[in-house]
């Protein structure tokens, strides 16, 4: 059974690059654009990782960690932060809100994998 | 294609958005009209375009992307004040972060002064007081610092070493979706573990809360990795734990009880015992110094070595799916190809006795709806609102005012108008040009606006409709208005008119047209030379659109295109002359009508006809096609009057007249050239091809000067 | 109406070889899409004389060109026994009208002779060789200067 993985990321190309990129290591994808739409497709996709980038329209990523973590059933999934800053501010904030890790950009698909190894097994 | 290109071409696709959304949001802040999700998004654009071309490795783009960032980010933050006030910097910005975007695109360079230029501007706004103002670029974003695969990391790793870790999660790490078991899965992966558990805290049932976390572990790894290596797998607890990592016998002697000892909560969660390891260091040698404490960020390598096909499922919104244009034309080609068989299958019907109200009729009637509706929603796939070339023009304004130091402000309306995709690329060029017309000769100077009592600030309008089955752009102006006397006065000094030629208002207006036509004394260097009005002229008409002018003295001008849906379908009239079928578009009758020999006139060789009380020119088109010799009686054909984009009517004379039909357009200029008279062709039914009449022709439009038009007055210009 | 024969090698065919007024020319085979009998065409109002008109091949508009006419000869009457061969220069599609196709050739490229210095008036320029065995003699025709006859393709 392939590990599911939800990204939500609001720029097109960071789909395709981690559709592509996950894609390619094994893990089934779905994307989301952004935090709303990550919401709306998680009882549908019941991913066993969620990557989400931060600065997104409608609800961004720290919106997007809190509702996940006020689910029953999802309050536990990793989490992957995906952010360009390696500013630990940005972090503390993704990690007060819940989330579980983080991936500074740009990555490549070992930063990638490698990440998610040490929150999914 | 690959999908690296794949990515590549959706990147800059995507530029291609975020650019549009950038100068949306920077308008609403020129207009002081920006909420702080107006600032969001174009703080978010800027930042996507850096973080993808960070990932192709543009460093250009991205170091320039960087820099803008930042400023927005004050802005965002609300450390920059009224951002109106420097709106000219960002627009700038803007500007030069589009031409990045196409320099990393085609490859081309751009000047490096213009870049450094605007950072500096850039940097000189940034407040003092901010903690972005030491501007730390290269600490803060290395796209392209380190190979991941350092010979440096990989040599350290050639020497097994025991590694000792102490592991104990506090509550918080589960609370944030991370999970032991996950952990030392991962650090297994790295050499050979031993892992113990500590379950010597673990309370009885009755008190124990299932939250919380009793348990701590010992893990005996015996590994080539780096302690570096071990840390990264603890990177994303180091704050929800207590870590201990040591890595000699003495540790190991050291920890064996550990367990038993809680860590002491004053203690940084994260212990680092590395003092034996420097030493094992100095053992291997000098170079070992050299390994940096922390590991740089990964470089940006190619994210997809994904090898599936590229138009796989990809990731994109909900609704859409993104085709390759190519199908939509073949798509196109085929519905022209099925539209002409449905023709050539009603022309049958026509040439057999069938009844009216047989099923066959019914059926054919039906396809002949159902062809039509095919056509029209695939001719929608192509549609395109008018918006994003609306905003190129903000830029072509931003340039035009610049350069002729007029305060311009660019109002802009039906925006979201859709017209034919290839018919908004290639109006690109036209409009360009009519907007910085309007900029450089439609609008006056701020000094002479105030003469008139005018605001300084002269103000152009952009807009689009859908009018009557076709689109309408309208370029206006509330400048002086055209010079009508001076346009008159150049035109008779470049022997266009004669000075007898008494012009009405609107046909001195379409003098503009004629080529050569420049009012402007000096050639300003914004208008160009030798591009006049008729360049956009002939560039609308080869869309099958017309272009009108309407001027107000003291008030402005209006220049309006009007342009087909689409450029593939028209409304024609299928005519018969000399055994030859030809089309007229609808668009172009105003009458069909029945000469009787009393209508004819001649004025020198040239025939005209009376139509209530005008005199309209007559045109023998089987003889001026060459189909024919001059015909000797023209009361036996058949008179249709026409009007060219220009205005100018003329009567052509046809043998006879078909039907009306809607017809797919073919181009003539595909395999052979221009044909004159003509500005396209399509098939008929009976699968022969017609030429389709141009009535803005030379062979037809040259007979206007032959004959007195009416004798209104010329206005005051 | 076409026959394969063989020359003096027996390689790939690499010229059709057709018949205008008693004179035997060929073309590059590789720019023949194909050849069709005579339809109609629609005539185009100031046209060289050289161009007949346009025909519609599957949805496209073909200009047909007077193969005589252009070499300076005098005009056919075309009737259902000419032949159009159809070819395609660069991007453009255009109809060569000709008495016949006589046949498919293979000729190796030492073959081709340069063209004599006596030719007729004014078609020297599209004669790039000839080719004679058999006491036959093919002119080898440049259609790249054929299509000059039609007005260049408008820029878009």
């Amino acid at each position: 059974m392939k590990k599911k993985i939800l990204a939500v990321d609001d720029s097109r190309t960071m789909r395709d690059m981690l559709y592509y990129a996950l894609s390619d290591a094994g893990f089934s994808v779905e994307v989301a654009d952004d935090g709303q739409d990550g919401l709306e497709k998680l009882h549908d996709v019941q991913p066993n990782v969620i990557i989400t980038d931060i600065n997104m329209p409608r609800l961004d990523g720290f919106g997007f960690i809190e509702q996940v973590r006020k689910d029953a059933v999802h309050r536990t999934v990793p989490i992957l932060v995906l952010t360009t800053e390696s500013a630990n501010s940005l972090k503390e904030r993704a990690r007060s809100v819940g989330a579980t890790g983080w991936i500074v950009k740009p990555f490549d698909q070992t930063k990638l994998i490698s990440a998610i190894e040490r929150v999914v097994a | 294609m690959s999908n690296r290109d794949s990515i590549r071409d959706t990147f800059f696709q995507e530029c291609e958005e975020l650019l549009e959304s950038l100068q949306e949001g920077l308008t609403a802040i020129d207009d002081d009209t920006a909420d702080s999700e107006t600032i969001n998004s174009v703080f978010r654009a800027v930042h996507s375009i850096k973080g993808g071309a960070g990932a192709f490795g543009f460093d250009d783009l991205v170091s320039f992307a960087h820099e803008f960032e930042t400023i927005l980010d004050e802005i965002r933050n609300g450390r920059l004040d009224q951002p109106s006030s420097f709106a000219d910097v960002l627009w700038k910005s803007a500007d030069l972060l589009g031409d990045l975007v196409a320099a990393a695109a085609g490859g081309v360079a751009i000047e490096t002064h213009r870049t450094s230029d605007l950072i500096s501007k850039l940097v000189s706004l940034m407040p003092e007081t901010s903690p972005n103002s030491n501007w730390e670029q290269e600490a803060e974003f290395q796209p392209l610092a380190f190979a991941f695969d350092d010979p440096l990391f990989s040599d350290t790793a050639s020497e097994e070493t025991t590694y000792k870790i102490l592991f104990q999660p506090q509550d918080s790490m589960f609370e944030n979706g991370n999970e032991t078991a996950v952990l030392l899965r991962k650090l297994a992966t790295l050499g050979e573990a031993t892992i113990i558990c500590d379950i010597s805290q673990l309370p009885t049932f009755q008190i124990l809360e299932p939250e919380k976390c009793y348990l701590s572990w010992m893990i005996e790894l015996c590994s080539s990795a780096s302690i570096e290596e071990i840390q990264d797998v603890f990177e994303f607890v180091e704050q929800d734990c207590d870590l201990k990592i040591s890595s000699t016998q003495d540790a190991l002697n050291d920890t064996s009880n550990a367990p038993e000892d809680p860590p002491p909560e004053s203690n940084p969660p994260l212990q680092l015992i590395n003092d034996n390891i420097t030493q094992q260091h100095d053992v291997d040698g000098d170079e070992l110094e050299q390994i940096p404490p922390t590991r740089a960020p990964a470089p940006a390598r190619d994210a997809s070595r994904a090898n599936r096909s590229s138009d796989s499922k990809t990731a994109g919104a909900p609704a859409t799916v993104r085709v390759d244009v190519e199908r939509i034309d073949k798509l196109i080609n085929l519905i022209g190809e099925l539209v002409v068989n449905q023709a050539m299958l009603s022309q049958c019907h026509l040439d057999s006795e069938l009844s009216a109200d047989s099923d066959f009729v019914t059926g054919l009637d039906e396809l002949k709806t159902l062809t039509r509706d095919v056509q029209d929603s695939v001719m929608a796939i192509r549609a395109q609102p008018v918006k994003s070339l609306f905003q190129r023009m903000a830029r072509i304004v931003r340039e035009a005012s610049a350069a002729t130091g007029k305060d311009v402000h660019l109002e802009i309306s039906g925006e979201l108008t859709e017209v034919d995709k290839t018919v908004l690329e290639r109006l690109a060029d036209p409009l360009t040009h009519m907007v910085r017309n309007a900029v450089d000769h439609g609008l006056e100077t701020p000094e002479q606006r105030q003469i008139s009592g005018k605001p300084t600030k002269g103000i152009i309008h952009l807009a689009a409709a859908h009018r009557s089955g076709r689109v309408v752009i309208d370029v206006s102006d509330d400048g002086a208005g055209i010079n009508r006397a001076r346009v008159l006065e150049t035109a008779i000094r470049k022997n266009l008119i004669s000075q007898n030629d008494n012009l009405s208002p609107e046909e001195t207006d379409a003098l503009l047209f004629l080529p050569g036509f420049s009012t402007v004394t000096e050639i300003s260097n914004l208008s160009g030379r030798g591009v006049g009005m008729d360049v956009v002229r002939s560039a609308i008409r080869a869309l099958g659109g017309r272009i009108s002018i309407n001027s107000e003295p003291g008030l402005g001008s209006t220049f309006s295109i009007s342009l087909p849906l689409t450029l593939a379908v028209l409304d024609g009239m299928v005519v018969e002359v000399a055994q030859q079928k030809l089309v007229i578009p609808i668009a172009a009758i105003i009458e069909t009508l029945l000469p009787n020999t009393n209508n004819f006139h001649s004025i020198g060789h040239q025939d005209v006809i009376f139509i209530r009380d005008t005199v309209i020119p007559v045109v023998d088109l089987g003889n001026i096609l060459g189909f024919r010799p001059p015909l000797e009686n023209l009361t036996k054909c058949v008179l249709i009057l026409l009007e060219s984009d220009l205005g100018v009517q003329f009567a052509v004379l046809v043998d006879a007249i078909h039907d009306q039909r809607q017809l797919v357009i073919k181009a003539l200029e595909e395999n052979y050239g221009e044909v004159a008279g003509a500005a396209a062709a399509t098939i008929l039914g009976d699968g022969r091809i017609a030429l389709i009449l141009d009535p803005n022709d030379r062979l037809f439009i040259g007979h206007r000067n032959a004959v007195t038009t009416d004798s209104r007055q010329i206005a005051n210009g | 109406m076409q026959q394969a024969t063989q020359t003096s090698q027996s390689n790939e065919p690499n010229f059709v070889a057709f018949r205008v007024a008693d004179q035997e020319y060929c073309v590059d085979i590789m720019s023949v899409r194909e050849i069709r009998g005579w339809t109609p065409v629609t005539t185009l109002p100031q046209a060289p004389d050289s161009v007949l008109g346009v025909i519609n091949l599957r949805g496209s508009v073909v200009p047909i060109l007077d193969f005589s006419v252009r070499l300076g000869l005098k005009s056919q009457n075309p009737t259902v026994d000419n032949v159009i061969i159809i070819v395609q220069v660069d991007s453009q599609t255009i109809g060569l009208l000709v008495d016949e196709v006589s046949e498919i050739l293979s000729i190796e490229d030492d073959a081709i002779k340069p063209t004599p210095e006596v030719t007729y008036e004014g078609s020297e320029a599209f004669i790039t060789g000839v080719i004679t065995f058999d006491s036959r003699m093919i002119r080898l025709v440049d259609l790249s200067f054929i299509v000059l006859a039609c007005p260049q393709p408008a820029p878009r």
